[in-house]
């Protein structure tokens, strides 16, 4: 996987590996945070901005601590782990000394502790044995082709908000059928470039 | 062996590390000292910063009315925060109107103390409080009608004037998943404080359906309060109309059983209106009041009476029963307790005769 640039990786996670629409991953804040654009650019960058971290940070505890001790089997637990204890501490960190960061991310921060968008990047990572700059990458693209998908999902029910619905549509079942059609859409990208 | 040795160390060492970490930042980071909270630009508190303004206010004993404990979900927990309190966040948007936003009310259970703050409450919360109760009885007083005595804790009082209510917790049970608060008016004079008795009709609603059909003596119930604006206003000099419709009678009965109590010697005259005779009720009660008050008169009114009924007393709704006896507002007061429909009625039959705002005194529920 060396000869793949970082750049190819970035938007390739942006467009047609996107986390949402080729994998399904991270769909829980998706489905129920999606009802306005601005909250939901509000996580899409709070996203972003973790998983950026996370990647980076799980990157060096990865090469650096389990491999040379043979103990790549636990990076599951170990990952999640780290990736739980970085958003605590982001979270004090932005709420004491970023009060305006705070009320744009800091309320999301809890939510994304859960988020499987933030492990997979990890996982992926490691699968697809990525190197630094390639997973760095690769976490920014996820993240951007995230928050793009969940901006389109608010998008497109605000235009729908008003419209009836068969009762047992209502709520998660029209944004399952938006997003499988979005998927669809996305799948038309997906020839361009391949990166797994 | 030894390999499981390693794993373990390793993920402990590590899990280690990490909680080290957390707690130094929980330390340093989210430890933000003691800070100042004003009430009323008069109550200064010291407290300890970090938490959110809710839990810190009821941890100085400060209750503020809130049902689903701080998660955001119920928006009953208003304060206004003059100073202090960052801005709205999105968490709290949905239970704001636009003139709460101007007037800086906040959510006090997303709202953090993070630096001094200046906020304003009603004054009478300061005096209310949440009290753990005990249902003592369940009798019904008409068909739709229930009466309910819950007691205090053994050693706990409830202070209040005669005619305020509490606001009752209604528990999530099968058909209802959230926690509601309902209030219900204070029958009992404040000289008993150690139980207090509510009138609950029934409506089909969460509350009521709630009461009438799940609740059991025995059962545990929270309440808290006293709150409201509707109590007895000492003017000796005034005579006194009170009107109320079904369980509107309960803060009527506390203002009575006061004033007998106290030897409140006024001219008071009650109208009480109902359907028909069944829904009269706590009538000997009434009785006695007539007995050992002053100058005091029972005027029940039905609307509903058939000849079977034998009813010699007043008929129609208790607007007709003002208009035929209340010659006009001179020197008086009048108290109502009752329905928004019977309330603006009635407010609309006593200010043509002569009464003002000042000499009205309602709740509506």
């Amino acid at each position: 996987m060396k000869e793949i640039s970082p750049w190819v990786i970035f938007f390739a996670s942006i467009f047609t590996n996107n986390m949402i629409f080729s994998n399904f991953l991270g769909m829980c804040s998706f489905i129920s945070v999606s009802n306005e654009i601005p909250t939901s650019l509000g996580l899409g960058q709070a996203v972003t901005f973790v998983l950026t971290f996370t990647t980076m940070l799980n990157y060096f505890i990865y090469h650096y601590i389990l491999v040379p001790l043979g103990l790549e089997y636990l990076r599951f637990i170990i990952f999640i782990i780290t990736i739980a204890a970085f958003v605590q501490l982001l979270e004090m960190i932005v709420e004491r000394y970023f009060p305006n960061l705070y009320y744009t991310l800091g309320i999301f921060l809890p939510l994304i502790t859960v988020n499987c968008v933030i492990l997979a990047v990890s996982l992926f990572m490691v699968i697809r044995n990525y190197s630094f700059l390639q997973s760095v990458g690769f976490a920014v693209g996820s993240g951007i082709g995230w928050t793009l998908a969940i901006a389109a999902m608010a998008g497109a029910k605000q235009k729908i908000k008003n419209n009836k619905l068969p009762k047992g549509l209502e709520g998660a079942g029209i944004t399952l059928i938006i997003t499988g059609l979005m998927a669809l859409a996305f799948i038309g990208f997906s020839g361009i470039v391949q990166i797994q | 062996m030894s390999t499981i040795l390693i794993t373990t160390a390793i993920v402990t060492a590590f899990t280690g590390f990490l909680a080290l970490l957390l707690t130094i930042a929980e330390n340093t980071i989210a430890n933000y000292g003691e800070l100042k909270i004003v009430i009323n630009d008069e109550k200064e508190y010291v407290v300890q910063g970090g938490a959110s303004l809710l839990s810190t206010l009821i941890d100085q004993s400060i209750f503020i009315p809130s049902a689903c404990g701080g998660r955001g979900s119920c928006g009953y927990c208003k304060v206004k925060v003059l100073e202090g309190g960052g801005p709205v966040l999105p968490t709290e948007l949905p239970w704001l109107t636009e003139d709460e936003l101007k007037n800086n009310v906040r959510l006090s259970c997303q709202c953090k103390v993070k630096e001094n703050m200046k906020i304003e409450i009603p004054e009478e919360w300061f005096n209310v409080r949440e009290y753990e109760t005990v249902v003592e009885l369940i009798e019904d007083m008409t068909p739709e009608i229930k009466k309910l005595r819950l007691r205090l804790k053994d050693g706990e009082e409830i202070d209040f004037k005669p005619g305020q209510y509490i606001q009752m917790k209604i528990p999530t049970y099968e058909g209802n998943d959230e926690e509601v608060y309902r209030a219900y008016s204070i029958a009992t004079p404040p000289s008993i404080k150690n139980y207090i008795d509510l009138y609950i009709g029934y409506t089909g609603g969460t509350a009521t359906t709630y009461i009438h059909k799940l609740l059991k003596e025995g059962d545990t119930v929270y309440i808290n309060g006293p709150y409201g604006e509707f109590y007895y206003h000492d003017n000796p000099d005034k005579e006194m109309i009170m009107v109320a419709v079904a369980t509107g009678i309960a803060p009527i009965l506390s203002i009575l059983r006061y004033m007998k109590e106290n030897n409140i010697q006024r001219k008071v005259t009650f109208y009480f209106g109902a359907k028909t005779p069944i829904d009269l009720f706590e009538l000997n009660l009434i009785e006695e009041l007539e007995k050992e008050l002053h100058d005091f008169k029972f005027l029940p009114t039905l609307s509903r009476v058939k000849e079977e009924h034998n009813w010699t007393g007043e008929r129609g709704r208790v607007n007709i029963a003002l208009e035929k006896y209340v010659d006009n507002g001179d020197n008086k007061e009048a108290y109502l307790c009752g329905s928004p429909g019977m309330i603006d009625t009635v407010l609309e039959v006593l200010k043509k005769k002569g009464f003002t705002e000042e000499t009205i005194f309602y709740d509506k529920f």
